[in-house]
């Protein structure tokens, strides 16, 4: 029994191989992402240019604003099926109140965020399942969003709209937005103090209550911070769109997860990743519709060849987590 | 320094129900300045729940609580942590997603700001250098990358890190249980340094030799009281087995001997870890009893069989069909949708069949046997399940395996929670199905259940390290193979 020495090796190196297992999956949405580039690139290599880019990635940043929010509720074991039509919410509000009344709509757009956190307090203290009680949500948000703009209409305030056709040199606004939201959550949540406790919360938290932490105030940031990202998204979305539509945000429930599980979160554990989730957007972004367009497969089909990009992705990371073990 | 300041800390008449069941029935307790403090007894004992209250994890329904001398009125695990107060649980409480130096953070609120990182990383470095020499572990490491005794240790290690906060007592609920011979060694010989040096450890342990020679004072519980307190070279093995199985007045159930002959080969099975050559053998008409400390693989052993039923599996025989009994009735047991008829007849489809589809008719008759026969107390058999008192919904369990074509009816401590009246039709119930030929494996946590078995096998770290026949099966001899030192 004292014989510890000989265990001592195969374990680190056991140990090892998981870490390169991680490293690899960790890399797993920057390779799809680069696949689907080169796909772009092959089919149609006038694509791969700062006008191709800019048009291209035309609505990924709203998406990926839209990933991150989701991916918050899901770094705290919770999902959001209301996102999409939250996005809707916001569009319209802000293409109308926001520019008829800014205060208004300030205050309007504030006020959605803090509903958000009374949901994470309402689900953290009543123990309800996020499931059902986003679902009932959504239903909601898509509702105020028809009493506020019955008719598509409405226009972006001017000052967004200069923001989202903002042309930096060299590199396309898209690509520069999504660096920056990227990095910025990135630091917000996998490198300060408390982003380990919010990511801990989803890992294991009974280990967070016996250190003395507060699981109510971790769901209610987690679910703010939602609300925020989501507020971002759909103002983004108006800005590109300069008018908007109740049903505008409809299909960025579906998108956000997709994008969170792409980019290399689980639905449970706490384990997910800001700057996969963004590549996971970008990548849905561009698989959408310029690569299956230059592929001349019909719009029917897009959704369905989107799936399938989704599942081979996947499967590539099972086999590898197999590996793993 | 005064008399009542070298208190780390108190309880006074301590209790806690949970439902019906008494974990802590009136226990004083204390803990000095540096002393180390061993607490031993069987499951159940109600140790783990005086320790979640000395961490402030669990609030006393009665008793007072008080730390250096002063009173705390409301005590919580934030005061806990600010007056120094620490605790080891025995359910790995890391988070997987998160590195070691991440999950050390959880525990300093004061480890923020700019640098944590490395603070943290430096912290938990330094603490597992010094209690683990040449431990292999990286700060960057992944927890939930590690095996499950560097998580031991990552613990072990983070409970002793020193920030803000004041360190004076850390309780160590099973700290070697996944711990190899070499570390478990390590982490003993810090606990003793920690003690010279003023601070307090609470050590629980099921391994004695560890208690007898780390500690300095000995606290015995058993079933939810403190029946012995001494300085820890006072007692002996003997005295402690002798304690925390309560050699008085332990008679047995006066069961007639019953003489049986050898009957046909049942099960024979060996456990997955098993390295010698005990194997359990199980006959037609035996009541087998398995038994040991919690976890120590009955229940895989049980599980095993179950699916040997099925399909072949290496190592074990199973020549009949098989039923089990779910310990955990909730989660295991109980389709809770479904009447109290359905639950029961669903072991026994083919027999209820009317052509492709089940007649309701016979599944009523199989269900009204067994109420009658075991006495389920409902007026409706087609009643929800959850109609049901939980000893019931244990009968109409048993009613399920015993009224399927299984010879074989595997139990997996199902009395658990159960009252004693149930307990009592069910023990008689079971002895008559033996009689009529049906052989029975018998896993339980309760001693006294194990005076129905003909054969007990004492279980260990997932293998059969005793079998006991009737005549020598006493709670002494359990205990004492089940606590064995041998490896």
């Amino acid at each position: 029994m004292t014989a510890i020495a000989p265990g001592t090796l195969p374990k680190s190196s056991q140990r090892g191989s998981a870490a390169r297992a991680r490293l690899l999956r960790g890399l797993l949405p920057a390779l799809s992402l680069a696949l689907v580039l080169m796909a772009i690139a092959w089919l149609n290599p006038r694509a791969i240019s700062y006008f191709g880019f800019n048009l291209m990635l035309n609505l990924a940043i709203p998406i990926a604003l839209a990933t991150i929010a989701q991916m918050f509720v899901i770094a705290g074991n919770e999902l959001d099926l209301s996102i999409g039509t939250f996005v809707g919410f916001v569009g319209c509000v802000t293409a109308t109140w926001l520019r008829d009344a800014p205060l208004l709509g300030i205050f309007v757009l504030l006020g959605s965020i803090g509903v958000y956190a009374l949901l994470g307090a309402l689900i953290h203290l009543r123990n309800l399942p996020s499931i059902v009680v986003t679902l009932g949500m959504s239903f909601v948000w898509q509702g105020l969003a028809i009493l506020i703009l019955p008719k598509p209409g409405g226009k972006a305030p001017d000052w967004l709209l200069s923001i989202m056709s903002f042309k930096p040199p060299y590199i396309p606004f898209p690509i520069l937005a999504a660096l920056l939201i990227a990095a910025v959550v990135h630091f917000g949540l996998m490198r300060t103090s408390y982003g380990v406790i919010l990511r801990g919360s989803g890992g294991n938290a009974a280990a967070l209550r016996r250190a003395g932490w507060s699981l109510l105030k971790t769901k209610i940031v987690l679910f703010a911070l939602t609300g925020l990202f989501g507020v971002l998204s759909g103002m983004a979305l108006i800005g590109i769109t300069t008018s908007a539509d109740a049903n505008i945000g409809n299909g960025y429930t579906l998108l956000s997860i997709a994008g969170v599980i792409l980019g290399g979160g689980e639905f449970v554990g706490g384990r997910v990743s800001p700057i996969g989730a963004v590549l996971g957007a970008l990548t849905l972004a561009l698989a959408a519709s310029p690569l299956l367009t230059f592929m001349h497969i019909p719009p029917d089909w897009q959704v369905a060849a989107n799936g399938a990009i989704l599942i081979i992705v996947l499967a590539a990371r099972v086999l590898i987590s197999r590996r793993e073990r | 320094m005064l008399k009542a300041n070298t208190d780390i800390v108190r309880l006074n008449g301590a209790e806690k129900h949970f439902g019906a069941v008494r974990a802590l029935n009136g226990v004083d307790f204390h803990v000095g300045a540096g002393e180390c403090v061993g607490l031993v007894g069987h499951n159940g004992a109600g140790k783990s729940t005086l320790m979640h209250m000395v961490a402030g994890t669990l609030r006393p329904d009665g008793g007072q609580i008080a730390v250096r001398g002063s009173q705390e009125a409301s005590y919580s695990v934030a005061r806990a942590l600010e007056l120094g107060i620490r605790c080891v649980f025995q359910e790995l409480s890391l988070c997987p997603n998160l590195s070691i130096a991440e999950n050390t953070r959880i525990n300093h609120p004061s480890l923020a700001g700019f640098g944590w990182r490395r603070r943290a990383a430096d912290l938990i470095r330094a603490k597992l250098d010094e209690i683990f020499p040449d431990h292999g572990i990286s700060a960057d490491d992944i927890a939930g990358d590690l095996s499950i005794g560097r998580r031991q240790m990552v613990e072990v290690a983070r409970a002793f890190t020193l920030t803000r906060e004041p360190l004076h007592l850390v309780i160590l609920d099973e700290p070697t249980s996944s711990l190899d011979a070499h570390t478990a060694g390590q982490l003993l010989s810090f606990v003793r340094r920690f003690v010279e040096q003023g601070g307090s450890c609470i050590l629980i342990s099921h391994v004695l030799g560890e208690v007898l020679q780390n500690a300095d004072r000995i606290v015995v519980m058993r079933d939810g009281k403190v029946v012995a307190a001494d300085a820890a070279d006072a007692f002996d093995r003997d005295k402690l087995v002798a304690a925390m199985g309560g050699a008085e007045g332990h008679h047995k159930v006066a069961t007639e001997a019953r003489k049986t002959e050898p009957g046909a080969l049942k099960v024979r099975a060996r456990p997955a870890r098993q390295q010698d050559g005990k194997e359990l053998v199980a006959r037609a008409g035996e009541i087998i009893g398995l038994a040991g400390l919690a976890g120590h693989g009955q229940t895989d052993l049980l599980l095993a069989i179950f699916s040997a039923a099925a399909r072949a599996r290496t190592g074990i025989e199973v020549t009949a069909p098989v039923a089990l009994v779910a310990g955990d009735r909730q989660s295991d047991g109980i389709f809770s949708q479904w009447s109290i008829a359905q639950n029961i007849g669903i072991r026994s489809l083919a027999k209820l069949r009317n052509g492709l589809l089940i007649s309701p008719q016979r599944e009523a008759e199989l269900a009204e046997f067994w109420k009658k026969k075991i006495g389920i107390r409902t007026p409706d058999m087609n009643n929800n399940i959850y109609s049901l008192s939980g000893g019931n919904q244990q009968k109409a369990l048993f009613a399920r395996a015993l009224g399927s074509d299984a010879e074989i009816v595997l139990m997996d401590d199902p009395m658990r929670g159960v009252d004693i009246g149930t307990k009592l039709e069910v023990y008689d119930l079971v002895r008559e199905e033996a009689a009529k030929g049906r052989t029975f494996l018998w896993y339980t946590t309760e001693t006294e259940e194990l005076d129905n078995c003909d054969h007990v096998y004492v279980f260990k770290n997932g293998r059969i390290v005793a079998n006991l026949g009737r005549d020598e099966l006493t709670e002494e001899k359990i205990i004492q193979s089940s606590f064995g030192d041998a490896a």
